[in-house]
């Protein structure tokens, strides 16, 4: 099965221009609605209430971090399916092992390239 | 030799400190117990006695000194104007990159445009302007490495302070002290986030992971 690419994504990040270079990378893969929030508190009232297919989110944000929104998503019980992508410069093995033992389905550390998002949205989504 | 008297004296000086230093005492008490020590010794003394009054004369004058040394540094100048100054600059360098990025991503967003009008080199421009998305990314790593510098130089700042009054020295604005760290934090001392103590931000090149390592590391859970 192939991905929807009308799914909403949302993506976090408190960096405007990190928004804007993730939204012009999805665009360019083929995703139509695309919206964004510069938190973790304000992402996760985005997605209690609305439809979401994915989450792209950094982790340092405030007040709620990236760590803090996965763990949020993953104990509610609407959202804890929800496929929860991780783009940071933590890099660290202990930031990665967090992530994971939080439920995070793929983790890209910057600086990325177009090649490795379009390659971690495959292993999360599946082809498109 | 010194009587029992000057030596309980010397005790009482000593307990108090204990009591009213917090476990941090200031060099001038340090500086005034070693007199007191000094002022025990005169009388009929050993030559193991003088010894250790000529030492204890020697500490005295080496703490006068570094004293004398630290307050010519000027800490107050560090706290008042180097540090704020420095931290402006920085934060001047991020504005300024992150205004040429969204003027980059701006430009590159018309090729984009082109390349709808142009479809016969679209996939051209498409290419294009996914590098220049690719190496915009550098603006969001500069942020962090800048707010990683700006918060060692508050650490900095914090630790100029801690000397200062373990000097003596007066410090209008000096911070309250805090314990240790091996390392400056990457994140400000009042960070009260639940997972501060995991936001380390950008790693220098050979510490960091790179993708292949955190693909590796994410398939030994699997």
């Amino acid at each position: 099965m192939s991905v929807d690419l009308n799914m909403n994504v949302l993506i976090v990040d408190d960096y405007k221009t990190m928004l804007r270079i993730i939204r012009n990378l999805l665009k360019q893969l083929g995703f139509q609605n695309i919206e964004e929030a510069s938190d973790g508190s304000q992402a996760l009232k985005m997605l209690k209430s609305g439809k979401y297919g994915l989450v792209i989110s950094d982790w340092n944000m405030e007040p709620m971090t990236g760590l803090q929104l996965l763990r949020e998503v993953r104990n509610d019980e609407n959202l804890k399916k929800l496929p929860f992508i991780m783009v940071t410069a933590e890099s660290k093995s202990e930031n990665v092992i967090a992530a994971k033992e939080a439920g995070v389905s793929n983790y890209i550390v910057k600086p990325f390239n177009a090649e490795t998002l379009k390659g971690k949205l495959v292993s999360v989504l599946g082809e498109f | 030799m010194a009587s029992r008297a000057v030596d309980k004296d010397l005790d009482q000086r000593l307990e108090a400190l204990a009591q009213d230093s917090d476990g941090r005492v200031r060099i001038a008490d340090i500086k005034e117990v070693v007199h007191a020590l000094m002022d025990t010794l005169r009388g009929d003394v050993t030559a193991t006695e003088l010894r250790a009054y000529r030492e204890l004369e020697g500490l005295v004058h080496y703490i006068e000194q570094a004293r004398q040394d630290i307050a010519s540094l000027r800490p107050d100048e560090i706290q008042s104007d180097y540090i704020p100054k420095a931290t402006d600059e920085l934060d001047a360098i991020v504005s300024a990159t992150e205004q040429a990025t969204n003027d980059i991503l701006d430009a590159a967003e018309q090729i984009e445009t082109m390349a709808e009008e142009h479809p016969e080199m679209g996939d051209r421009l498409m290419e294009v302007t996914t590098r220049i998305y690719e190496a915009s990314n550098f603006q969001d790593i500069t942020g962090q490495r800048v707010n990683k510098v700006v918060n060692m130089l508050k650490h900095i700042e914090q630790k100029v302070g801690d000397l200062a009054r373990t000097f003596g020295l007066e410090l209008e604005e000096a911070a309250e002290p805090q314990g240790e760290a091996a390392e400056a934090p990457a994140t400000a001392p009042d960070d009260e986030r639940p997972d501060a103590d995991l936001l380390n931000g950008p790693q220098q090149e050979g510490t960091a992971k790179n993708q292949a390592e955190i693909d590796a590391l994410l398939a030994s859970f699997d």
